[in-house]
């Protein structure tokens, strides 16, 4: 019963804090209190985070390096955009309904992609995905309908900053709630045991295979997804928004965030697109301080030292919680 | 030896001239073997003699190069691991393979994967068939980890048990897929006297309480002589004795093979 409260706690916790970030971040943009730079990487971060939760489920849940996230981000884009463009729904609905196409369209490339890399692990699966990503990106250059590498004009925005947040924020949600609700059910603990021990899971029958294709699928949808948002704020997609580079950027959230921490994914995927403007005033030293904070974040997550610092410091917490309930009794 | 014919019982696994053989090496030769329901069979021999060799074929990790096994009047021959296992056999490893970053109950959980069934679209939504079976999954989890005394510590990390407790937690993982045979893989290796002893408390409680069919390896002959019915000798690939353990231990050429002369 008591576990049950802490729950209970836990997530009205996170349902308030997901309701303040947006109020807060609403009113700044209403009445322009937010500077515009801050406005914009907002919406970038929104995007972000779902990428970083959906790379998350496949690096850090099912410990498969993945370097092919870009492709999956720009299928969703194009498929999403290009949809958007050709179809006169009301302008609300068509972004709904452009996220569902490329998030499904990426789904599939997730799909056929795991489906043809079974066989492969570890740095072999990194490399290959690697290249189904630049693959992607080099068919969107060549493919008509897509602008080749002058890029895709003309996708409609949703109207102001604030709306295309606003929808952005929608799908942050719906898309922590899904991972979150898969990664707490028996499917979450058969791709965590496969992280683990994969011939230990398969002897207790587990179909290690069945689930490479469903988390790549479902971390494929959910990369779509963001493409279909990145398409909608800036107007203007091409393929070189798509590189790998993106793929890395977004392996360093989830690595900073710590590998299957959800929490942590969000956390540094908002970070890292908040730090090169936090760090503007630096110039120079720009990216120096940009690398020493990496470096510094990496530590503070996944140093044994710190852990242990933070465990004893849990210990402690409890320790006191515990008195002072003791002292309620007596 | 030819448990089918024997007091008209019959054999839960029947073993048929298994061999493999890796490139050139014969690694397991010509081997027959056949288990009753119920019984507590043993399986020794010097190192390299190919024992996890044989639990590796029965269980699906290897595609035997010769002969077949029946489980449950099935042949099972060249079956994958999962499909061995959902067809009633599970084991626990040598070294011992937990889900070291996953709590205590949710490794249990894992074994329960197949028993409780549910679509990822029904956790997603999280309909009510959700609630259910992780109800149910949590009951049985935890009657489980009672038999194992380990219902205390459910939330702990597999990693940080002591080692004779990952021991039993892996033997619970396995009964967790409601197994018709258990299969061992020197269990008390690593494990002081009294752990042993334990042990051998432990396993027969499992048969008792489970109605279980255990097949194990082992080294700790006081911990074989002490529970096992019958027992099977295995040397450099290929059976060589089979029958009453007091019978096979006295076997002079298994002392000789096996004990040193």
């Amino acid at each position: 019963m008591k576990k049950l409260n802490s729950k209970l706690y836990r997530n009205l916790i996170m349902v308030a804090a997901a309701i303040a970030v947006y109020a807060f971040i609403a009113y700044g943009m209403n009445t322009n209190m937010l500077p515009r730079a801050t406005q914009t990487l907002a919406i970038k971060a929104c995007y972000n985070v779902i990428l970083a939760l959906s790379l998350n489920l496949i690096v850090g849940f099912l410990g498969e390096l993945s370097l092919g996230h870009a492709g999956f981000f720009a299928l969703g884009a194009y498929s999403g955009c290009i949809f958007s463009i050709n179809s006169s729904l009301p302008i609300e609905i068509r972004f709904f309904v452009a996220a569902l196409i490329g998030g499904t369209v990426a789904a599939v490339g997730g799909f056929l992609i795991s489906s043809s890399i079974l066989r492969l692990q570890g740095d072999y699966l990194a490399i290959v995905t690697l290249a189904f990503g630049e693959m992607i990106r080099s068919f969107i250059k060549i493919i008509p309908y897509t602008g080749g590498t002058s890029g895709l004009n003309g996708i409609p925005s949703l109207g102001s900053k604030f709306m295309t947040f606003s929808y952005s924020y929608v799908f942050v949600i719906i898309t922590v709630l899904v991972i979150r609700n898969i990664v707490t059910s028996r499917h979450g603990r058969a791709i965590t045991s496969i992280r683990d021990n994969a011939i230990a899971a398969e002897s207790v029958g587990i179909n290690i295979k069945a689930f490479k294709i469903k988390v790549f699928t479902v971390g494929a949808f959910f990369a779509g997804i963001a493409g279909v948002i990145l398409g909608h704020y800036i107007n203007f997609i091409e393929p070189a928004n798509f590189s790998y580079n993106v793929s890395i950027e977004v392996l360093v959230m989830v690595v900073l965030g710590g590998m299957g921490n959800l929490l942590g994914s969000i956390i540094a995927a908002v970070i890292i697109t908040f730090l090169p403007e936090i760090l503007r005033g630096f110039d120079k030293y720009r990216l120096l301080i940009y690398a020493i904070a990496l470096i510094l974040m990496m530590l503070a997550g996944n140093s044994p030292k710190i852990i242990e610092l933070r465990a004893k410091a849990k210990v402690k917490i409890m320790m006191l919680r515990r008195k002072a309930l003791a002292r309620k009794g007596a | 030896m030819q448990g089918k014919e024997r007091d008209g019982k019959v054999a839960l696994l029947e073993i048929k001239n298994l061999g493999i053989s890796f490139g050139g090496l014969l690694a397991v030769d010509n081997v027959s073997l056949s288990i009753e329901k119920g019984q507590l069979y043993g399986l020794i021999g010097p190192n390299g003699a190919g024992k996890t060799t044989l639990f590796n074929m029965i269980t699906g990790v290897y595609k035997p190069t010769s002969g077949t096994f029946c489980f449950d009047g099935e042949n099972l021959t060249g079956k994958n691991p999962i499909e061995i296992n959902k067809k009633g056999i599970a084991r626990t490893f040598q070294n011992i393979r937990l889900f070291k970053n996953m709590s205590i109950i949710d490794n249990v959980k894992v074994g329960l994967h197949n028993n409780h069934k549910y679509y990822m679209v029904e956790s997603v939504f999280r309909l009510p068939r959700f609630y259910n079976e992780e109800r149910k999954m949590e009951k049985e989890a935890i009657e489980l980890l009672e038999v194992f005394d380990l219902d205390k510590e459910k939330d702990t990390l597999a990693c940080n048990l002591p080692y004779g407790k990952q021991r039993k937690l892996e033997i619970a993982r396995a009964l967790a897929t409601s197994p018709k045979l258990l299969l061992l893989d020197e269990p008390a290796a690593g494990m002081n006297p009294n752990e042993t002893e334990e042990l051998m408390e432990t396993i027969r409680l499992i048969r008792d309480k489970f109605d279980m069919t255990i097949l194990l390896i082992e080294h700790d002959m006081r911990l074989v002589a002490g529970i096992c019915e019958e027992i099977s000798v295995m040397n450099f690939g290929t059976l060589l004795a089979s029958g009453k353990t007091s019978e096979v231990l006295n076997n002079p050429e298994v002392i000789a093979a096996y004990l040193g002369e």
